[in-house]
């Protein structure tokens, strides 16, 4: 049996242990905010964070989660850094068809805790494990500074 | 006078457009669809401001057979200029009436009332609401005719507030998207198809498919081969190791060569789609041409390549019928065609529209429809099917290639004075519904004796293949001559814009190549050959933003190109100008643009149009070539099949211009071609040499660099 964190839950599956950490989430945790795009880690569209490293979740087998934090849209609301993402796209209306935000949105909210001072730079090269179709990509990095600077702020609040 | 949308002929009464529902909200339909576009927030904007109410107060029943008005499709660019002008005259009608019968029950004048968030106020604060009024039936209102001519509306002072779009959080954090429907006692489904949408088999391992972990059945009808099981990872597996166990046949296709050598070369069915004898106006000394000059440009066939793949969800119905969940750009044709490959009533077939992934054309969103209503009626399961990546990339219909040739010639003074312009595509549009016959893929594989339609194309002045192939610009004498080529090697369908991205890339790359060869200015010679004062005026605006007459000499690898485009000579008027450098490859550093779209009703959704556009353009144009093989459709996976990184995203500088007194005009589609010859011609200008063959991969620009030093035909 393999047991996990799943955002604030602890889960554990007793299904096949090769199967993907994808449908594992969408399937057994009822997680529909992790998206399948194409199923061989190109596109970025099922990242998660697991211990919060961004891993594509489609070609991640679920015994790989033994014991670790996985973290995924569904639970930004809950998370400190992530409440702050998330707030910075609906503001920034980051999105057309947003079928490539979850992933992004995860992907984000990880490297703003490990580096809250990230460059443009590291944050466009953070974004490129991720393709959007739409054409996103302009309001996608506002939002990512907007939410830069409103992490900022909130740590130097006395 | 004529209706403000064709819409309300096909609905004319106020109930066919809302209710109101019985905890207070307003249940508002429309047949134009959420496709990742925004539009629902622009609709919801349109009915608040008509009717005085909150953007909270909605419900949206849009894309349902059963409740909503039939619109046609979401697509062309017409969902503001139809649905929108439609809902804009329904909600200012239904406010007039509810206004007359709130004045009457608060015992004052209309004059008196001011309206907020759906309650009439009179002047000494007396109260009453839309609902009051309805429930009361203190007006016949369900029978209101929308489609009045000549309708007295009256205006109530009210508080207007900005729209954002409200699906957003659900789509960010859970479960937003038609792919995360799920239904009682659900099978998931996978299709089995080979690497080319016309790929067969002689026969199926069907023991061997059965053994796959993950498959619990497979249900075949002649080339229609279905892997159903409970377990959807399991079964995404088993169908791609399912895949290798057939020997796929695939059909006869042409050898891939460049689109402006293969296309020409194909079997056509040529005619003069148009003839104009006009004369130059502007020139003093019409005559013989001083220049002359005869180009060939050209694009190749490109994928829709959604992030999500395509889904749909169907379930057999109590009347023997089949209900369905499609993200199809047009529920009421689908109905029609499902009904008719399953020999129902269209009665017994119910289509309801779910978000799905973006969509920018006719993708595999029918056919993925017809996959599931199949199952589901055939073998009575309810069922979900989703396509692969690899289907998405191979089967799906792509945008049609294009090949354009033009000669035109200039008089001693730099006018243009003649255009002949010859356009080599298919037909862009093989939508359900268009032309005879069944247009979904399961089926042609279910029924082999249904025919595939008979191809053909949108003509002028619209267009397909020769949309936008008519210049905007004062060119003397015209002639479009349309060799329109029936077979293709990968499956067509309508892709954003149709012909006007290549037709537009053609004439604005031409553009530039005239003004050169008579030594003017491209900003200054488009001038001289436009007219039309919203026009002119982009231009020059876009010319404003980017400093354009600093742009320096050409070849410094750095280059600045400029061009314009009116979306289907009707539509949206874009001036754009991008900034390249160009080193081993093309960088795009900045794009301009300025788009007049008429009134502007959702300021934000227009630019996240203009945004998305200009950089799915950019990946088109620089990246983007569907590749085959005689064993079928190679691109078929990110890998192979590029488009636009993060890392390649320039910085953008959008300026809309908002006219109030004109009618909102459609621009999901007006960057398109523009954005094409900007590219084109800032490549040309960073190089000192032209690439005129898209997309612009270095080793087109290395193609370009080598045939530069041969003599071109003038």
């Amino acid at each position: 049996m393999i047991k996990l964190q799943h955002n604030r839950d602890q889960v554990s599956s007793t299904q096949d242990p090769q199967g993907d950490l994808l449908h594992f989430l969408r399937e057994q945790c009822s997680d529909a905010s992790v998206r399948f795009g194409c199923g061989s880690g190109h596109c970025g569209a099922c990242t998660v964070l697991i211990d919060g490293q961004a891993q594509n979740s489609c070609t991640t087998p679920v015994w790989a989660g033994e014991g670790k934090h996985i973290q995924t849209a569904k639970g930004l609301p809950e998370d400190e850094v992530g409440r702050i993402v998330l707030a910075a796209f609906v503001e920034e209306q980051a999105a057309q068809c947003a079928y490539c935000i979850s992933g992004i949105l995860v992907r984000i909210t990880g490297l703003l805790k490990n580096q809250p001072n990230a460059s443009v730079a590291e944050i466009k090269d953070s974004l490129s494990r991720h393709l959007c179709r739409c054409g996103a990509h302009a309001r996608i990095m506002r939002a990512v500074l907007l939410a830069q600077k409103n992490i900022q702020h909130v740590t130097t609040l006395p | 006078m004529s209706l403000p949308s064709p819409s309300l002929s096909t609905a004319p009464l106020a109930k066919d457009w809302l209710r109101f529902s019985p905890e207070g909200l307003f249940e508002l339909r429309s047949g134009k669809v959420e496709l990742g576009q925004g539009i629902s927030a622009a609709l919801t904007q349109i009915a608040c401001n008509a009717l005085g109410i909150k953007a909270t107060q909605i419900i949206w029943l849009a894309g349902d057979t059963r409740y909503s008005p039939d619109e046609g499709f979401t697509a062309g660019s017409q969902s503001i200029e139809v649905g929108g002008q439609a809902w804009q005259r329904v909600g200012d009608i239904v406010r007039s009436h509810f206004a007359l019968a709130a004045a009457e029950q608060l015992s004052c004048e209309v004059s008196d009332l001011t309206l907020r968030d759906g309650a009439f106020q009179g002047p000494s604060g007396q109260q009453t609401t839309y609902h009051q009024l309805a429930q009361e039936n203190k007006l016949a209102w369900e029978d209101i005719r929308v489609d009045a001519e000549d309708p007295t509306l009256l205006t109530i002072p009210t508080e207007l507030e900005t729209v954002t779009r409200s699906d957003l959080w659900r789509k960010f954090t859970s479960d937003g998207f038609i792919h995360d429907r799920r239904l009682p006692d659900m099978w998931h489904a996978r299709i089995l198809r080979g690497p080319h949408p016309f790929s067969s088999a002689t026969e199926w391992p069907v023991e061997q498919l059965k053994k796959l972990k993950g498959v619990e059945k497979v249900l075949i009808q002649n080339s229609f081969v279905a892997l159903v099981g409970r377990d959807e990872g399991a079964l995404i597996k088993a169908h791609a190791q399912a895949r290798q166990l057939v020997s796929w046949i695939v059909p006869n296709i042409p050898a891939q060569q460049a689109a402006h050598i293969l296309l020409p070369s194909m079997e056509s069915k040529s005619s003069i789609a148009l003839h104009e004898t006009g004369q130059s106006t502007q020139s003093k000394s019409p005559g013989n041409d001083k220049h002359r000059l005869r180009r060939q440009y050209s694009r190749p066939y490109i994928a829709h390549a959604s992030i999500g793949p395509s889904c749909a969800l169907a379930c057999p119905t109590e009347d023997g019928g089949v209900q369905v969940w499609s993200h199809s750009q047009g529920v009421f044709t689908l109905r029609d065609q499902v009904a008719r490959a399953l020999k129902l009533s269209k009665q017994q077939v119910q289509v309801v529209h779910e978000p799905g992934a973006g969509c920018y054309g006719h993708n595999g969103a029918d056919d993925v429809a017809f996959d599931a209503a199949f199952i589901a009626h055939t073998w009575g399961l309810n069922v979900r099917v989703q396509w692969s990546r690899e289907d998405e990339l191979t089967v799906s219909p792509m945008g049609s290639a294009s090949s354009v040739d033009i000669q035109a010639g200039l008089s001693a003074e730099g006018f243009i004075q003649n255009w002949h312009v010859q356009v080599w595509s298919h037909a862009h549009v093989n939508r359900p519904g268009w032309g005879n016959g069944l247009q979904l893929l399961g089926a042609w594989q279910a029924f082999p004796d249904e025919q595939i339609p008979e191809p053909k194309d949108m003509p002028l002045p619209a267009g397909g293949g020769l949309r936008n192939a008519v210049p905007a610009y004062e060119v003397g004498e015209l002639t479009v001559e349309h060799h329109f080529l029936e077979k293709s090697p990968v499956r067509v369908s309508a892709l954003r814009s149709l012909g006007a991205h290549a037709n537009t890339f053609a004439i604005e790359c031409l553009m530039d190549e005239l003004s050169e060869v008579s030594g003017q200015d491209p900003v200054a010679f488009r001038l001289k050959h436009l007219t039309d004062p919203r026009a002119r005026h982009v231009v020059q605006k876009v010319a404003e933003m980017s400093n354009w007459h600093a742009r320096g000499h050409a070849g410094s690898g750095i280059g600045y190109g400029m061009a314009y485009g009116r979306y289907k000579n009707k539509a949206g008027y874009c001036a754009l100008v991008a900034k390249v450098e160009v080193s081993e490859r093309v960088k795009v550093l900045q794009v301009w643009s300025c788009v007049d779209a008429g009134k502007v009703v959702h300021l934000d959704g227009l630019r996240n149009q203009i945004e998305g556009g200009i950089l799915q353009v950019i990946s088109w144009s620089l990246h983007e070539s569907v590749l085959w093989t005689e064993q079928g459709i190679s691109s078929n996976e990110w890998e192979n099949y590029p488009i636009l990184s993060f890392l390649d995203v320039p910085e953008l500088d959008i300026h809309i211009v908002d006219e109030p007194n004109n009618p909102s005009l459609g621009s999901g589609e007006v960057v398109t071609g523009p954005c094409a010859g900007a590219l084109g011609n800032a490549v040309a200008h960073a190089l000192g040499v032209r690439a005129r063959h898209l997309p612009l991969t270095p080793e087109n620009l290395i193609l370009a660099m080598d045939q530069s030093h041969e003599p071109v035909t003038s």
